[in-house]
This record gives C-alpha cells, structure tokens and sequence, in this order.
C-alpha cells in the first residue's frame, strides 16, 4: 500500500487538522470531531447536519458552509460516526429552529444517526432525518437492506442549505431534501477497488479488463462484474438503468458526473460528454451539470452518475450562492 | 459469572482475530468489522470502572461500545450488551437463569433494531441458536449451557455460509454474497467462546 500518511490509525485525525489549517472559515472540533461553520448557530436557521465515514471528501466536511452545511460528522474511513458525535453536532448548530439530519442509507448510519435523534430527544432539540437513498443499482428493496445513498446527497445538502440559508422551516427544508431524494437517482461503475488504510490492501479484486457495475462509495463490489467497455458504453448502461427506473424524456435535469477519487478529469469530462449526448439523444434537458469529485471513494477508479429531474424552485435553489471548500458560486 | 472477565476475554479474542474478521467483511462488506469492533472494546474495557455489579459493567461497556465504535456493529452489540444489564438489574451474582435472562434481553434488543430474521445472514444466525441453546440447557448447570450456546452459536455461524445476506452491506451483492461466513456471526462467536472461557467447569 502507497499513501501519502503519516500513521494508518491517525489519517482521520490529521485530514481534520489540515481542514482546520486550510479553511479558517470553519471551526473544527478535533476532541468531538466534527466539522462546522464557524458563526454556528445562528438563532433562528435551522440547522443542517450530515456525515458518515471519512473517505468520501469533499463529502461531507467539504460541503460545510454559507449556504450548505451547518455541520458534518466524519467518522472512521468508511465507518459510519458515532452518535456522540452526531449528539455534538446537532448541538453545535441548534439555533432553537431545530435541525435536520442527511443521511446516506446504510446499517450502520442509519443505527447511529437513529440513537444520536433520540438523545437530541432529550435535549429538547427537534431532530427530523432525512434518508437519501437514490442508488438504482440496488434493485430489490424488500432482500436487501435497501437503496444506498450516493450522489442525491449531495444535491440534497445544497439545495435543503439554500433553503434553510433563506430562511425555511424545519418541515420545508426537511421536506425539500426529501423531494431531491425523490427526484434523484444514481448508478456507480468501478475500474479499480479501493485501499482502505487500515487494510492494507484493496477491497475487492479487478482483473486487468474488468469493471464493476452498480458499486456503492463505500469500496463495496457492485451487482454486476464485467469486462472492460468504452466511456461511452458505460454511460449507455448507467443512465439506461436510470432511465428505466426513472424516464428523462422530457425533463429539465440536473446532472453530476462524479469521480470517485482515481479518475483524471479529462476522463470525466469524456464521460460527460457522452452523458450529454445520451441525455439529448433521450429527450431530457441538460439544466445544471456538475462534473468532479464531490463524492469519492478514496482511491477508486471509476464515476458515478447522478440525475435529477429539477423543478424550477429546485434549479433557483440550486442557483443560490453557496460558499463551502468543495463547491462555491455566486457569492 | 464475571461479567468483567467476559468483555476482557471477548476483547482479547476480537483483538487476537481483528484481521481475519476484517477479512471476512472485506469478502461481502466493507473491510472494516475486526477494526471497529476492536477500537469499540477498547473503549469499553477503559469505561469499566472497578466493583461494579454485573448488570452494570454490561451495560456500562454496552454504552461504550455505541459510543464508540461506529459502524452496525457498535449500536449492535452496544444495545446487547445494555439489554442483557439491564435484564441482570442489581444482582450480585449471576447464576445460570439470570444469564438466560440476559442472553435472551440482548438477542429481544438486536432482533429489534437490526430488524433482522434467522436466515438473512447476520449476527443473529449465531446469536438466536446459541441463546435457544443455553436455554434448553439451562437446568443442567451454566457450563454444560455456556457451552452448547458454543457449539450452536459455531454451527449457526457455519450455516451462514451458503445463505444470501438480505440485511447489511452483504446484502448489495445479492446471490454473490453466497458462499462466506457472515463477519457478525463469526464475532458473535467470539463473544460465546469468550463466556466459555471464562466459565469454569464446576461453577
């Protein structure tokens, strides 16, 4: 294994420190370890609180900021944060208007963010989740532990941020992270797995011509195996899937082609450029588009796609400034 | 019973096993189960302070373990170990009925929150046999239960080996998931041969 760390059991720690050195405009808390904006809480905004294992940045620590974020929780790579942290968060950023939890579909922090809710309960803070479950590769819900978030959560904290920025009530801000969710889906393909630090060695293993087909960011195998195909082929099969489970003809959309932290650009933007074919030749609109690494999984070679059917009020909400270290306009 | 040398044994047995059950989870998960259970215990083991009761030094490292650990498996095993305290109440000593008691309180708490049946490959496939084991052998004494809970808790983790997980991450693979042990039910294992060891033959 080849990484640029000091010591496997600290990355967490030390990536938090170079948070805290790089971006004055947020206040880390490295005893409680979580990340916030340094003028919360504002009384009277609600707050909006994300997080989940560390290895997906700029998820969440990186979308902290005027018009996003009030807080994230990072917790082990890959390892959903513990609901103490999540607890600290939520108080960090109460502003008495009550908060709002985004949260990735998974075991383990839906478990935690749940006992974290309940002791909030307790506090007197009003808590309402939000669960972000937008992965069609995960077809059958009833056998599985459900869809697994992915890119909607992205789109879900910068436009529920835009509306709590401007001043939304709980239920609002709440109910329009829910109706991204619902508006959002998403497919990931996998060129290589990814090291986890403290494993040493790569989660699963591709042969030299194979990919994975329908991964999750969490260094998790996919549904399919395959062999290798072009850029524009796997664009064909991601938004196919998409498109099954959520037809585009028609729509005006907002689109992210995502790298999942091993991908140059100039790959993702061949890829974007057959994703806006696709999307033309399919009927839908390109309104927004988003192209990067937003939401990673270490080392993993590979994109994910993600699309959302805007409204109007989506695409203004989408539009207003936001000032975070991983996403910033219009301020 | 000492509930005190049961987390320590469980501990040592997790630590000594963190890479092989982090293998494990790599196959069908994520990689991370031996780690984060072994991170989790360690700080359950910091948070037990000397002469507590029995229920109490459960649910103490209970709570450490969700505060802790991260993951499914904190909340998990955290709320467990809480149940099977609370069940044990002030009791100074904890006798063969108490501990069944307790053992079915924990897997009543896991069933709940893990929302998991018998069959869909998780931590319960080991848990569930072993707590209907030491109760069915209860009446003969808690070494003689102790250890069927063992053996039941080793063949339910065995068994889920040709099973498709239906909860958890494993569950994303679908039919790929056949075909591995299941990373929680093997350090559910652990946890019933740590009460073997330290349950001596004539106690």
């Amino acid at each position: 294994m080849k990484k640029l760390i000091d010591a496997v059991d600290d990355v967490v720690l030390d990536a938090l420190r170079g948070m805290a050195a790089a971006h004055p405009s947020l206040r880390v808390d490295l005893d409680e370890r979580i990340i916030a904006r340094a003028d919360a809480p504002r009384p009277g905004k609600v707050g909006l609180v994300s997080g989940g294992g560390s290895g997906h940045e700029p998820l969440h620590g990186g979308f902290v900021g005027y018009g996003m974020l009030d807080a994230a929780c990072p917790g082990e790579v890959f390892t959903s944060p513990v609901p103490d942290q999540i607890l600290a968060a939520t108080n960090a950023v109460s502003g008495g208007a009550g908060v709002v939890h985004i949260i990735k579909n998974y075991t383990g922090d839906v478990l935690n963010f749940q006992m974290a809710a309940e002791l909030a309960g307790d506090d007197d803070i009003e808590v309402v989740p939000v669960m972000i479950d937008d992965d069609v590769a995960v077809q059958d819900s009833t056998f599985t532990a459900g869809r697994r978030g992915t890119g909607a959560t992205l789109f879900a904290e910068k436009t529920a941020g835009a509306l709590a920025e401007a001043g939304g009530s709980l239920s609002e801000v709440a109910a329009v992270a829910t109706e991204v969710n619902e508006r959002t889906r998403s497919f990931g393909v996998a060129l290589t797995a990814c090291t986890v630090p403290a494993a040493g060695r790569p989660t699963f293993d591709l042969g030299e011509d194979e990919i994975e087909l329908g991964i999750g960011i969490h260094g998790e195998p996919g549904r399919e195996r395959t062999r290798l195909r072009t850029a524009s082929e796997i664009v064909d099969v991601a938004l196919s899937a998409i498109d099954d489970d959520m037809p585009l003809s028609g729509s005006e959309v907002l689109v992210m082609v995502n790298g999942m932290g091993g991908t140059p650009l100039m790959e993702l933007y061949a890829a974007y450029a057959a994703v806006a074919d696709w999307l033309s030749g399919h009927g839908a609109t390109v309104g927004r588009r988003l192209v990067g690494n937003y939401v990673t999984s270490l080392d993993m070679a590979g994109c994910m796609i993600s699309v959302c059917r805007l409204t109007p009020r989506l695409a203004e909400l989408w539009d207003a400034p936001v000032e975070t270290p991983g996403l910033r306009w219009g301020r | 019973m000492d509930a005190r040398e049961w987390i320590e044994r469980f501990a040592e047995l997790v630590e000594a096993e963190a890479d092989h059950l982090t293998r494990l989870d790599a196959a069908i998960g994520d990689g991370d189960h031996g780690t984060n259970l072994n991170r989790g215990l360690r700080a359950a083991m910091a948070s037990l302070h000397a002469d507590l009761p029995p229920g109490k030094v459960l649910t103490t490292a209970g709570r450490a373990l969700i505060s802790k650990t991260g993951g499914a498996s904190g909340p998990l095993y955290g709320t467990a170990l809480r149940r099977a305290g609370k069940a044990l109440g002030d009791t100074p000593e904890v006798g063969a009925g108490e501990l069944a008691t307790a053992l079915r309180a924990a897997l009543e708490g896991v069933r709940e929150l893990g929302r998991a049946e018998e069959g869909d490959k998780t931590m319960i496939d080991a848990l569930a046999p072993a707590v209907a084991a030491y109760a069915a052998t209860a009446a003969e004494g808690m070494p003689a239960a102790v250890r069927a809970a063992l053996d039941a808790a080793e063949k339910g983790a065995e068994a889920t080996i040709p099973l498709q997980a239906r909860k958890g991450r494993a569950s994303y693979l679908g039919a790929r998931s056949v075909g591995h042990l299941d990373p929680g039910a093997a350090s559910t294992v652990l946890l019933f041969r740590a009460l073997a060891d330290v349950t001596p033959a004539g106690a």
